[in-house]
């Protein structure tokens, strides 16, 4: 597990994968939140732009190799696993076999996000928020708790590396909660900075970034009005 | 016998004026379906191109749209209104003309539909919004001409596809509808005469005295130009005095990082505070429009700008025009030039500045070229068929439609008429059911069948969504940038997203001339405040560089074959003549290629004289051939006429590197992960309809609800490789920023003949490269090491180190 970067919470060992799945070491517990499945079948529904319908399968796929690796005895989707009620209903069969592949032999847990309110019929448990170890996990992070996981944010970190703007899914935590990516294909982010999301934390916060391998960064205070930047490019 | 009616003739008498033989020539063929004019800046094209219309409307015109007016700027349409005002006016006609634009007020917008002037002046993208409204037809019933201005500036973008494929609607409605295309000078009239005419109708093209050769030359300055580079800030003191000598000048340049640099420099050795403005497309509007009113009152000495000025709206007494660096396209030349014309009678006068040692040759070339009205042009394209999944959905927008009657119609557009029965089909399958592969949803589908066979739009609430996403312009992620909200809040004007993402705090930059300091960035606008400094810390923002043309470039490579080059300044003979001891100088049918050690790196010098894109190209494919032949490639640079690499093994022998076959081979693979197809990708989808520019409130719903391209290209890349979309992205990458063909062509031109000269240390023609800006490193899993690199920077300077 070198490419993960080990967060400490509340006496919990967490290990953030370089995808964007967080494993919680002593429970072997994956959590990965945000999957959005059924976006592009939502997306058409609702008379927007015909999405490439590949995204379901891509996110399982991502899935399956996570919990592969990580030999995972529980599964929790944090919330926004479907882009909506009825994405789920309409998931195709082939989808829904997948899925209850996946489940069989580990306990999945679906936590309630605001996408997708309500029990969907598609196996495991459905909770509002669930209990893991000390840890409270639920779909959207309350100011001022202690001890939580959450999702919903969708957080980003952007980075200026010599003139080349990188920009990944990350992790955002500090010593109270963890804020996870989203993991769904068709995803996208909001920039961890955003005083949303960066006023959840304290001043010493951390954004942990997705690729091919976990990286930690310090993130600048709160109510900065620069984007954190650290090298100049120069024009050459 | 004039064709002129006397009410017109005692008009033209009355302000001395005598009709121009085309104006005349345009009111003889005004039977005609459609008729091309050629006219150079100046010669009354616009009142030539009305005249059939107002003498027409001259007796007591029916109420209804008589003349539909289209021109690429919403400025023109404006200043055209007022130009037809006065004729309308002295002649005592009876005719109302109305502009629209995107500016127009929703109410006059809403009473334009139901009560149309006799001539309305609007923009392509306008004319495409009418056309998806379902009352189209009764607002377009009786319309006899279609006015298209600048067709030449159109017909070189999407912009123009959209608007054929709207004339070929229009013809529909009314069958007996006339087009007059205005044109400036261009090297294929009839090219755009083809695309331009109802298929297979003719065109008839009518040329216009081109008036008196310009009178053009190249700027002697003192001081020789720099090895490279592009601003021409050494020529500062011999423009200043052109600029003193007459009355309002022009001076061009390329880009609008360029042209900043330059007025700013102007303004310091202003030493007589001339009035000068500067006019940029990234300026604010309230700032161009001032620029633009104190130009037409003639109180301006002289006007630094780019290609915004270079459509033709009248902007008063110009008597020079300067073209700071080659002008990379003869065509482009011209038409700048004859902004200096505003007597028809009187030569136009110009002059070049090459802003460094090469460019000397570059206009040298340019100038013969012009000389011998030698224009350059490439041969268009078949029409855009992303543009065509627009349209079909436009269609949608405006009623039930017959899908074999649509294909008939846009086949009636000359750049679609060899459009292929399958590749309408497909883009047809992608507007109706997204047109992936492996499966079909039943829900994934945006147009149905309806019983009686035509198609509509299975939620007809989808059209406003759809209207709100018509156009083809592509925007870059511009950010506007505004002095901090305490100090007034002014737009100064809008640089890319790139770009002020690189800035920190107190960083400064050049905008419209002034020089402001970054505060930061506040919901999507750029805050600065003004600065006192001397010198910008960041110079920058780049923008698109063009190409040289085709033709520039074979002409530049036969120039440098001319002997002894008389034609030539001292210090340009020197340095070839230099070249060819040394050396030898590229040829038109032969690639010469230079190997050296330098710095302790060996480096290998490509003149492929291809145009920079395509150089840049070849550098990426070269460097990946000699990484697969171990020969550790580090880095390149390319120009329009070389491609310099370097790396840590010297290139013993280079004719294996160029077999074409190879250099193809490599070139599939590298074109499906390339950031340039994944650029195109954005551009196409967008214009077809896959990723939507503006839709109502998603904005404010939050921004995680929106995602990159880049992801749908990934996904199609695995998925669905094969789709429409990724076809079309292919096919224009080609022949736009990767420009594979004109590497093609160089190897045709060469074919075997490669000049391997192994050298001790660069020639005189290679060293330039040296100082060339836009190094590309080569470095596979870059983004990673860099990342890398950071983190363990960031972490050591917050003290945190030693917490991993």
């Amino acid at each position: 597990m070198k490419d993960c970067h080990l967060i400490n919470l509340a006496g919990e060992r967490l290990l953030a994968l370089p995808s964007g799945v967080l494993f919680m070491e002593r429970q072997q517990a994956l959590v990965v939140s945000d999957l959005h499945f059924g976006k592009s079948e939502r997306n058409s529904r609702r008379g927007g732009p015909l999405l490439p319908p590949f995204e379901t399968r891509d996110t399982m796929a991502r899935l399956e190799a996570d919990i592969v690796r990580t030999d995972a005895k529980t599964v929790v989707c944090l919330g926004d696993s479907f882009d909506d009620t009825d994405a789920g209903h309409n998931l195709p069969e082939s989808d829904r076999q997948w899925l209850a592949r996946l489940q069989t032999g580990r306990t999945w847990i679906w936590v309630e996000g605001n996408h997708d309110p309500g029990a969907m019929n598609l196996g495991g448990q459905h909770v509002q928020e669930a209990r893991i170890g000390a840890l409270t996990l639920r779909h959207i992070a309350r100011p001022g708790e202690t001890k939580e996981i959450s999702g919903h944010f969708h957080p980003k970190f952007t980075l200026n590396a010599r003139g080349t703007r990188i920009s990944r899914r990350c992790f955002v935590h500090d010593d109270n909660r963890v804020v996870l990516p989203a993991y769904g294909t068709f995803t996208g982010g909001m920039d961890c900075l955003e005083p949303e999301l960066r006023g959840l934390f304290a001043n010493d916060a951390f954004a942990v970034t997705t690729g091919q391998e976990a990286r930690v960064f310090p993130l600048p205070p709160a109510r900065s009005a620069t984007r954190p930047r650290l090298r100049r490019g120069s024009p050459g | 016998m004039s064709p002129l009616p006397p009410r017109f003739h005692a008009w033209f008498t009355a302000n001395g004026w005598q009709a121009h033989p085309h104006q005349l020539a345009m009111l003889e063929q005004a039977a005609l379906p459609a008729v091309l004019l050629i006219a150079p800046t100046g010669g009354g094209k616009t009142l030539a191109g009305f005249l059939p219309s107002l003498v027409e409307l001259a007796d007591n015109p029916a109420p209804g749209l008589h003349t539909l007016y289209i021109s690429p700027l919403k400025a023109l349409a404006a200043d055209i209104a007022r130009n037809l005002a006065k004729p309308i006016s002295d002649i005592g006609l009876n005719i109302r003309v109305e502009d629209r634009t995107g500016d127009t007020s929703a109410t006059r917008k809403k009473r334009q539909r139901a009560d149309p002037p006799h001539i309305l002046l609007t923009t392509p993208e306008s004319l495409a919004l009418l056309l998806s409204y379902e009352d189209a037809p009764r607002m377009f019933a009786g319309l006899k001409r279609v006015v298209v201005d600048e067709i030449h500036a159109l017909s070189e973008s999407k912009r123009g596809d959209q608007l054929m494929l709207c004339l070929a609607r229009l013809q529909t409605l009314c069958p007996n509808l006339r087009r007059t295309g205005l044109s400036a000078t261009v090297d294929d009239p009839h090219d755009i005469a083809r695309m331009f005419a109802p298929h297979p109708a003719r065109c008839r093209i009518i040329h216009a005295d081109p008036g008196p050769a310009p009178d053009i030359t190249m700027l002697d300055t003192e001081e020789p130009p720099p090895w490279s580079g592009g601003g021409g800030a050494y020529a500062i003191a011999a423009i200043m005095e052109q600029v003193r000598r007459h009355k309002t000048t022009l001076i061009f340049h390329n880009t609008r990082a360029q042209a900043e640099i330059f007025f700013h420099k102007l303004w310091l050795a202003n030493s007589e505070a001339l009035p000068i403005g500067i006019h940029h497309g990234s300026l604010a509007r309230e700032q161009r429009e001032r620029v633009e009113a104190a130009m037409v009152r003639g109180d301006l000495s002289a006007i630094v700008c780019t290609g915004s000025l270079d459509l033709g709206i009248d902007w008063g007494d110009v008597d020079l025009v300067i073209q700071v660096g080659a002008p990379k396209n003869i065509k482009r030349l011209v038409q700048r030039i004859g902004r200096a014309n505003h007597q028809y009678d009187a030569p136009s006068k110009a002059i070049l500045v090459p802003a460094n040692r090469f460019e000397v040759v570059e206009c040298l070339a340019a100038l013969q070229a012009v000389r011998e009205h030698d224009l350059d042009g490439a041969p268009r394209g078949p029409g855009a068929r992303d543009v065509l999944c627009q349209h079909i959905l436009i269609t949608a927008c405006s009623g039930p439609f017959d899908k074999d009657r649509l294909f008939d119609e846009v086949t009636t557009c000359g750049d679609f008429s060899s459009l292929a029965r399958e590749q309408f089909e497909a883009c047809f399958g992608f507007v109706a059911t997204g047109g992936y592969a492996l499966r079909r949803y039943d829900r994934w589908q945006r147009l149905v069948q309806r019983p009686d066979g035509l198609w509509q739009l299975r939620d007809p609430r989808q059209a406003s969504r759809i209207r709100m996403n018509i156009g083809t312009i592509q925007d870059a992620d511009l950010l506007k940038v505004r002095m901090k909200n305490r100090m007034g809040g002014k737009p100064l004007g809008e640089v890319e997203e790139h770009f002020a993402a690189s800035l920190s705090h107190g960083d400064t930059f050049l905008i419209g001339g002034r020089i402001v300091r970054y505060e930061g960035l506040k919901e999507a606008v750029v805050e600065v405040s003004p600065d006192a400094a001397k010198r910008p810390r960041v110079a920058v923002y780049s923008g698109t560089r063009f190409s040289n043309s085709t033709q520039l470039s074979h002409r530049i490579l036969r120039l440098l074959q001319n002997g002894d080059w008389p034609e030539m300044p001292q210090h340009t003979r020197d340095w070839l003549t230099r070249q060819r001891e040394i050396s030898l100088l590229p040829q038109p049918d032969r690639l010469l290629v230079e190997t050296f050690p330098e710095g302790g790196r060996q480096y290998m010098c490509v003149f492929g004289f291809a145009g920079r894109n395509a150089m840049q190209t070849l550098g990426l494919l070269l460097t990946m051939r000699m990484e697969h032949s171990g020969l550790h490639p580090l880095g390149f640079v390319a120009t329009d006429y070389a491609t310099l690499i370097w790396g840590l093994d010297p290139v013993v022998e280079p004719g294996p590197l160029f077999d074409p076959v190879r250099l193809r081979e490599g070139f599939e693979n590298w074109l499906a992960g390339n950031a340039v197809m994944k650029r195109t990708f954005r551009g196409v989808a967008t214009i077809a309809g896959l990723i939507e520019r503006n839709s109502a409130g998603l904005r404010k719903s939050g921004r995680q609800t929106l995602f990159s391209s880049d992801i749908l290209y990934d996904t199609l890349l695995r998925y669905d490789p094969g789709h429409v979309l990724m076809d079309i992205t292919r096919d224009e990458a080609l022949r736009g920023l990767v420009d594979f063909g004109r590497i093609e062509e160089m190897l045709t031109r060469v074919a075997d003949n490669i000049d391997h000269v192994p050298l001790r240390s660069p020639s005189p023609l290679s060293a330039p490269l040296f100082l060339e800006i836009g190094k590309v490193a080569i470095q596979g899993a870059a983004n990673e090491k860099l990342l890398a690199q950071e983190e363990e920077r960031m972490m050591k300077s917050a003290g945190l180190d030693q917490f991993t």
